[in-house]
């Protein structure tokens, strides 16, 4: 029966030659994420209560970045309990404070095309970049997959996502997101599985298709996920991947797809989601002129090394509106290493730019990011509810790397392609 | 299980996490009814103060949309709520709902259920009596799959029972 990329590795995870859509399966897990935030502190906690051990210490990946690079006493609470949580269970895989998870889950060595993997996160669905199908999950749930290693799949439907064309120079993956969740709403693809396709998503980079797979959460998908190619091999072999296959992780020529939906890679702009709702997006310029308080460049979603260079690229030999908060977060410890080395954090320096210490922090309101009352902030991440980066009074749009470093140059919403 | 009843608190589409559970609302190693009182702040500040025992919370579309945060549904059991209601439900919300004990019912005409609504809640059969307009709603029946969890009061019992019957 020939099988999309999402019912192969369901099948497989699930010991079946193949699966429908609408199923309901039980899924072998292959590797499960967890965080500070919902791991050791209420999913390790509940673990034991269960009284019973990890099942698989091999395929445990235990990340802290949500609650690092502060002197909060209760960050520091999670993260004490989090060490001495890790050190009694034996934790074989345990990362401590070297970037956001979905960014350092890809760099860990650990992730193969064709894997069934959970997280503990939402933005989990970020590890489909590399051909896995990735879901999120909370934290009892997390806790039934430790105890058991396995868990309940609906079998989902694929819609296929087809970018056509070549994306214009100061337009990005970002962009094409933003585009479907203005297009189709934040659960456009509720309970679906999304393929990113085409010749803009074959010509985008491993990080750029990273971005894509992240906000498949923005769109309501149970997964996104990009079928792996050379570069997904290349680059999970330069992270230590062992044993990456590609060819077995392809969707069926014939394989049944519930739609398709076309983006068209070469007519799309930049894009700009109004507060607050990543589905209020529309062309940058429906917003250009509307003045802003800061920018932040930060998440898994938008402070990547290449999320870094699309905004030095915009930066280069400018500066940043006077007095104006423009604040970046890289992505991973090694990403902010390689943007050090390569001078990328130096334009972005001086530009006026503020480098933080990495980590999810200004996307959930935490740290020096975090939007004041009332106000005005546009940044790369991935949700701008009301509440989500500051107070009910403040108010966030969402764009690109390039569209926010513009943005911050003109203290005002800008349109990347006037400085490129 | 048992028959639900309690009073309708109803609200409209794409309720998320944020409303739910706000960020900074579970400090430290969690503290569940110190962070209730902050659930569904920004959209009713009242709704925290006044709940009781045994209400219902009652959405349009997409309710529980944003992060995988299980305190979003925790938050509400802990005020007193004990079904939830919804026309759809963000994925994560819905099986983290199931997972704490906390049925979730698709009901096509949760529009229809008003502010104090009292309403009967049968999350067995999938049907919920609202006394006030006199008149019955039939949702979603409940997954199989999910009827062990339900009757079991939540995937940590589950879980037990399970485990007891392996080991």
């Amino acid at each position: 029966m020939a099988q999309t990329l999402a019912e192969k590795i369901i099948a497989k995870a699930a010991g079946a030659d193949s699966v429908s859509p609408g199923e309901i399966v039980t899924c072998k897990v292959d590797l499960a994420m967890i965080h500070d935030s919902a791991g050791p502190r209420q999913a390790g906690l509940k673990l034991d209560e269960l009284g019973v051990p990890i099942w698989d210490l091999d395929k445990l990946v235990m990340i802290t970045d949500h609650y690092i690079n502060d002197d909060d006493p209760g960050h520091q609470e999670i993260q004490t309990h989090a060490h001495e949580w890790v050190r009694a269970h034996g934790i074989k895989n345990f990362i401590n404070e070297q970037g956001i998870c979905h960014i350092v889950l890809a760099e860990s060595g650990h992730v193969k095309p064709g894997m069934f993997i959970v997280g503990g996160d939402s933005h989990s669905v970020t590890g489909g970049a590399f051909g896995t199908f990735m879901v999120g999950i909370g934290a009892t749930e997390m806790t039934g997959v430790m105890a058991t290693g396995e868990i309940w799949v609906r079998v989902p439907e694929t819609v296929k996502i087809d970018v056509t064309g070549t994306l214009k120079p100061g337009v990005a993956a970002k962009d094409v997101i933003l585009k479907l969740c203005g297009d189709h709403g934040i659960m456009g693809f509720n309970y679906q599985a999304l393929e990113y396709s085409g010749t803009a998503v074959s010509a985008m980079s491993v990080e750029e298709r990273m971005t894509l797979a992240n906000m498949a959460a923005e769109l309501g998908a149970k997964a996104g996920y990009c079928v792996p190619d050379e570069k997904t091999k290349a680059a999970l072999e330069k992270w230590g991947s062992k044993g990456v296959e590609i060819d077995p992780w392809q969707s069926d020529a014939d394989a049944a797809f519930a739609k398709t939906v076309t983006v068209d890679g070469a007519a799309l702009s930049p894009q700009v989601a109004a507060p607050s709702s990543p589905e209020n997006a529309a062309p940058v310029g429906d917003h250009a002129g509307t003045k802003l308080d800061q920018a932040y460049l930060g998440a898994c979603t938008g402070a990547k090394l290449d999320d870094l260079h699309m905004a030095a690229e915009v930066l280069k030999g400018r500066k940043v509106q006077s007095g104006f908060k423009f604040m970046v977060s890289p992505s991973s410890l090694s990403m902010q290493e390689a943007a050090r080395a390569d001078g990328t954090l130096s334009i972005i320096e001086d530009a006026g730019g503020v480098i933080l210490p990495m980590g999810c922090s200004g996307c959930i309101g935490i740290g020096p990011s975090r939007l004041e009352e009332n106000a005005v902030g546009i940044s790369s991440t991935n949700r701008n509810f009301v509440g989500r980066a500051g107070p009910k009074s403040s108010k966030l749009f969402l764009a690109s790397p390039y569209t926010v470093a513009a943005s911050a140059i003109k203290g005002a919403i800008a349109d990347p392609r006037e400085f490129l | 299980m048992n028959i639900i009843k309690g009073n309708a608190w109803t609200y409209g589409a794409n309720i998320d996490t944020d409303a739910l559970s706000p960020i900074g609302s579970y400090q430290g190693m969690g503290n569940l009814a110190a962070g209730a009182v902050h659930c569904m702040r920004d959209i009713d500040p009242n709704f925290s103060k006044s709940v009781k025992e045994g209400d219902v919370f009652v959405a349009t579309d997409n309710l529980g949309i944003g992060s995988s945060r299980e305190t979003a549904p925790l938050f509400l059991k802990t005020l007193g709520i004990r079904a939830v209601v919804a026309k759809s439900f963000a994925r994560i919300f819905y099986r983290n709902c199931f997972n704490i004990g906390l049925p979730a019912l698709v009901c096509p005409d949760a529009a229809d259920i008003k502010m104090g609504d009292q309403l009967h809640v049968d999350a067995s059969s999938g049907e919920i009596v609202n006394e006030t307009q006199g008149t019955t709603y039939r949702c979603q029946p409940v997954p199989d799959h999910l009827m062990g969890i339900v009757d079991a009061g939540g995937l940590m019992p589950f879980l037990e029972k399970k485990l007891a019957k392996s080991a």
